[in-house]
């Protein structure tokens, strides 16, 4: 189980230069096994929570837990270690390092070709194309993006984040992708899956959605509570904005 | 008392993958003597008249056959300058597989200059490889000299490393491409300390249907310079890329000047250079599969330099 208790995150806006709160006081419980989708208004805090979790922002004030230890002062590496595993929305190019290098890193140990397959395979790439490629400018975001996730299932985590994983990504490789999402829940009854979301054919598969705005948790439940929400959630927000 | 036998095992295992005596020909040079040689029904290695060095001849159709004629210096105080010129004919495939390996000491200065001719037949296939490797406390340089004429159909592949302990190197390749011949180039480059690094590589595409892949990867660390002058002169219809990519660390010192010159219309060349520090997002990334910032950092460095 994943448990933030009250955690306050703010980070300086590079055009106003003032400091803003990103998360406010925001205490939630993430049950193992399950898979949630966290959903809600552009800065509304949902990347900073989810980077919060891996370690790749410090909150202010706070606490992080995973299954009853506190991770707070953990950094990245050691959460990985501990369990945690993490997809960018958008991840970085490496010159020279290969596919196979990465997912060969991500695994932790070496890995068989055929199982080098059956993860690009799973994320809709062709393996004999992509494994000795470099992850480097040649190739598209798209493309980016799905070795990305690839890293990340072979990590094997027991928890694993993605953030906003269709970004970029074409709409025939997005509906594989959800069903690549849906099925590794499936098969691997006992994973936690958090996935930062705007689809609604992902927000449909969770176990339970989070709505996150304005730096709060503003409701959770399933995708049949959730959904019907998020419409006048949207408009509630604009006319916030204009305020 | 050091151990030379371990030492020179150390430097031919650095320089030329050597573990044992190779198979096929070879001429090992030590300290300025020869330590080895062998020639083979195909491949004929001979001293070269009036200059040190030897003369590699490989007969026509010589396929899937390997030289290798590493350089050491195991003694301080020992500067050389060496002649090779390589005779490679018609229709061949073969490895030549250079290298020099200094282990200094002393305080006196000790210096390997390698001026190599290389001249390939029509449709041969040469891969050569040449890996500097330096060690100990005295001045360690190198200055390798080559010139390459390709005849037509003819390709060549150089994998130049250079991977740290050399003092100071200077390195110049000159390469004449004929009619549908071909020129890949890697350089792997890594440097520390306050060595220093000057390379100028310049392909002449001089042939119809000719073509040239110049790919030069760096990592400059500690106080270390590099200077990278790659440049391809397009001379007829001909396809040339120019591609260096360096990473800077601490205090070092990286210049790239790659330079294309187009003299014929229906020349198509390229050139891409990046000079800059690793990425903060590339370390988080590997970061969150497990390796800590240092771990991080070298898997970087290692792959750009794989």
């Amino acid at each position: 189980m994943i448990r933030l208790e009250n955690i306050t995150y703010s980070a300086v806006n590079e055009e106003t230069g003032k400091r803003n709160t990103i998360l406010d006081d925001l205490s939630l419980d993430i049950e193992t096994g399950k898979y949630i989708v966290i959903t809600g208004p552009n800065g509304g805090g949902k990347t900073s929570l989810a980077k919060i979790i891996m370690g790749l922002y410090t909150p202010d004030s706070g606490k992080v837990f995973l299954d009853g230890e506190d991770i707070t002062d953990k950094p990245i590496h050691e959460r990985a270690k501990a369990g945690i595993g993490f997809g960018f929305q958008h991840p970085p190019r490496f010159k020279g390092m290969t596919v196979r290098d990465l997912i060969t890193i991500a695994a932790g140990r070496k890995v068989r070709h055929a199982e080098l397959c059956e993860y690009l395979t799973s994320v809709g790439l062709c393996a004999a194309d992509y494994l000795n490629r470099e992850v480097d400018t040649s190739l598209s975001g798209g493309e980016l993006k799905r070795i990305e996730i690839a890293t990340v299932l072979a990590t094997d985590s027991p928890v694993m984040i993605f953030d906003e994983p269709e970004a970029g990504i074409d709409l025939w490789s997005f509906h594989r992708l959800t069903e690549t999402f849906r099925t590794f829940h499936q098969n691997k009854g006992g994973k936690t899956l958090i996935i930062i979301s705007h689809q609604e054919r992902i927000i449909s598969q969770a176990d339970e959605v989070l709505l996150i705005a304005g730096g709060k948790l503003s409701d959770r439940g399933t995708p049949g509570d959730i959904l019907p929400k998020i419409d006048s959630f949207a408009a509630r927000s604009c006319r916030y904005d204009k305020n | 008392m050091e151990d030379k036998s371990l030492i020179r095992k150390n430097l031919l295992e650095k320089v030329a993958d050597l573990h044992s005596v190779p198979d096929g020909a070879y001429n090992i040079r030590e300290n300025s003597t020869s330590a080895g040689r062998r020639s083979t029904d195909a491949i004929k290695i001979e001293n070269k008249e009036g200059a040190p060095g030897i003369v590699v001849t490989v007969a026509d159709g010589t396929k899937n056959k390997s030289v290798h004629i590493p350089v050491i210096i195991t003694e301080t105080g020992i500067t050389e300058t060496v002649y090779n010129d390589f005779f490679i004919g018609r229709d061949c495939d073969v490895l030549i597989v250079a290298g020099c390996g200094i282990h200094n000491s002393g305080e006196e200065k000790s210096a390997h200059d390698g001026v190599h001719s290389l001249k390939v037949g029509e449709n041969s296939r040469v891969r050569y490889v040449e890996k500097h490797y330096a060690e100990g406390e005295g001045s360690r340089t190198m200055e390798p000299k080559m010139t390459v004429d390709l005849a037509e159909g003819a390709t060549v592949e150089i994998e130049t490393v250079q991977l740290g302990g050399v003092s100071d190197s200077v390195r110049e390749t000159t390469i004449n491409a004929g009619d549908n011949a071909t020129v890949l180039i890697t350089e792997r480059i890594m440097t520390d300390g306050v060595e220093t690094v000057d390379s100028k590589t310049t392909v002449n595409l001089n042939g119809n249907g000719s073509s040239a892949r110049i790919n030069s990867r760096s990592v400059a660390r500690g106080d270390s310079k590099q200077i990278f002058y790659p440049a391809i002169n397009g001379n007829a219809d001909c396809f040339g890329h120019v591609q260096c990519d360096s990473i800077i660390m601490d205090r070092a010192n990286v210049r790239s000047i790659p330079e294309i010159c187009a003299n014929d219309v229906n020349a198509r060349l390229i050139h891409e250079a990046a000079i800059g520090r690793i990425a903060g997002d590339q370390i988080l990334k590997l970061q969150t599969l497990g390796l800590d910032a240092e771990e991080a950092e070298e898997r970087i460095l290692a792959g750009l330099l794989k």
